[in-house]
């Protein structure tokens, strides 16, 4: 059986509420529990500091300590010498490194996010960003940050031509809007995790694997602000063969990072 | 056992042209989940000629005609809420003790009126006489009027349910979107309030604050229209309870507030 590869996933407290979980030692159990082998990893506090890459140090260590933890460290391309979070990425051997644009008050189609597609192009660093993390209708009234539009994305993909893309989140009509808005040299450069993809009756995962292809999707959870179980579900449920649910759960991502 | 207590079904006079792939596509992920018995609604005839949430009586019976030609044609495993829209009492009453007649099981309140409004009085009554539960649409913490619906938070069910002590009212889908900690804090000491799992939503740490706020023996497992997060909330409790308080939720919660019978193997 292949290896089921977790590559969104978060360690560390939220700030709109109370989340259990969030440890190291409690997500590591978690991924006992639904059969993961490896998580990416995001330093979840850091996403809503000033300087948000202040977080990356205690993920390489924590990530030094749990090998089933792969760093995904935060780059901020406003801040002066951002460049080295991504030199320092490769040197980790990150996956990826991840901005989340509405998350730090950037543009998502601005100058800084574009010059920051170059910077991960040029070093082939994945780059991530998540449309959302919490539901829009349940939000805390404080968190105000916008989701991330689907133009933001083709127009990354647009801003170079060696930057991936792993965009996570994201629902059927935000993949459709991308993949069938880009060309198709453009949309085999973004992978898309299947948290946020409805199962059935709607058959929205049904529908993409077969539409846009299941070379573009990866396993991915959005613990533990998210039950890990759902992707697990979503899987269940379709009649899938063992080559397309590997490639999912694993290959896919070693594509990606490729 | 175990029984989706909010499922949906579409049928041919609705705007969407794929309601029997739909349909075909919860019987089969039912199949593979396990469940035994869906307990659905139609509201009216999905905005193809009223509001989705504010069905003209026409569309009201026929939704709910289209339901019972299901219910028929899958005595096995499904079962029905007749829904209602409460600002036409005499209508609402009539199809209530007509489709319970005829073998549906509970009553279905969209948001179509407030839930503490006196107009929900008369379902109230005829839901005691009838000894059969109530699910009502829920927006978790409704902090202004939403377009398109009447919605009503849990703060408001539990005005209604306060004034029916006899009667069983199921707060719909604490993950269908709002703020489920507000819900959860409303209900926990109102005991003829259930909370109904169903929603796409899948916080971490919503079920352990259902668990907080009533236990196990309040939860009733559902769907909605996301099958695979109703799923996965079963998986995970399967992790958190004891097998005895999983079955509560599964099931054997429904079979007691439900009428005697109205699952095959109760």
């Amino acid at each position: 059986m292949a290896p089921r590869v977790d590559v969104n996933a978060f360690l560390g407290a939220y700030p709109w509420r109370k989340v259990p979980g969030t440890s190291p030692e409690a997500l590591a159990k978690a991924l006992d529990r639904v059969d993961i082998d490896t998580a990416w990893v995001t330093h979840l506090p850091g996403l809503f500091w000033r300087d948000p890459t202040e977080g990356n140090a205690w993920l390489y260590e924590t990530a030094k300590k749990q090998r089933r933890f792969k760093p995904v460290p935060t780059v901020h391309p406003g801040m002066a010498q951002w460049e080295q979070v991504i030199a320092d990425a490769a040197n980790a051997g990150a996956p990826a490194v991840r901005c989340d644009p509405l998350y730090l008050g950037l543009d998502p189609t601005g100058g800084e996010m574009r010059v920051l597609a170059a910077a991960c192009g040029a070093a082939r660093m994945p780059l991530m960003l998540a449309v959302r993390l919490e539901d829009g209708r349940q939000r805390h009234p404080n968190d105000r940050a916008g989701d991330l539009p689907a133009a933001a994305v083709r127009a990354l993909l647009r801003a170079d031509g060696d930057v991936r893309l792993l965009v996570t989140h994201a629902d059927r009509g935000f993949v459709e809007e991308v993949h069938f808005g880009s060309t198709p040299e453009e949309a085999r450069r973004v992978w898309w995790d299947i948290c946020w993809i409805w199962g059935p009756p709607e058959d929205h995962l049904a529908t993409l694997l077969a539409t846009v292809g299941v070379d573009r999707f990866v396993f991915g959870t959005g613990q533990p602000l998210r039950l890990a179980e759902t992707s697990v579900a979503k899987l269940d449920l379709l009649e899938l063969s063992s080559d397309a649910r590997g490639a999912i759960e694993f290959k896919n991502a070693q594509e990606l990072m490729a | 056992m175990l029984v989706d207590t909010h499922a949906h079904f579409y049928h041919a006079k609705t705007p969407r042209a794929d309601w029997h792939e739909r349909n075909e596509s919860r019987l089969r992920a039912g199949k593979r989940i396990g469940i035994t018995t869906h307990v659905a609604s139609i509201l009216g005839s999905w905005g193809l000629t009223s509001p989705i949430y504010f069905p003209s009586p026409r569309d009201v019976t026929a939704g709910n005609d289209a339901l019972l030609a299901l219910q028929r044609e899958h005595p096995d495993t499904i079962r029905g809420y007749v829904c209602v829209n409460p600002n036409y009492t005499a209508h609402a009453r009539a199809e209530i003790v007509r489709c319970l007649d005829a073998g549906m099981i509970g009553i279905k309140l969209a948001a179509s009126r407030r839930a503490d409004d006196p107009l929900l009085d008369p379902i109230g009554v005829l839901a005691r006489e009838r000894r059969v539960p109530v699910l009502q649409h829920i927006w978790q913490h409704r902090r202004r009027d939403w377009p398109g619906q009447e919605a009503s938070d849990a703060v408001e069910l539990c005005a209604l349910a306060r004034r029916h002590p006899d009667v069983s009212f199921i707060l719909a889908h604490i993950g269908g979107g709002g703020d489920w900690l507000h819900s959860l804090h409303a209900v926990a000491d109102v005991p003829n309030v259930y909370v109904d799992l169903s929603g796409s939503g899948v916080d971490g740490g919503m079920l352990e604050a259902c668990l907080e706020s009533v236990g196990a023996k309040r939860l009733l497992w559902g769907t909605d229209l996301t099958m695979d997060t109703g799923w996965a909330k079963l998986r995970y409790l399967e992790a958190l309870l004891t097998k005895e308080e999983v079955a509560l939720v599964r099931w054997k919660n429904a079979a007691q507030i439900f009428p005697a019978g109205a699952f095959p193997s109760d």
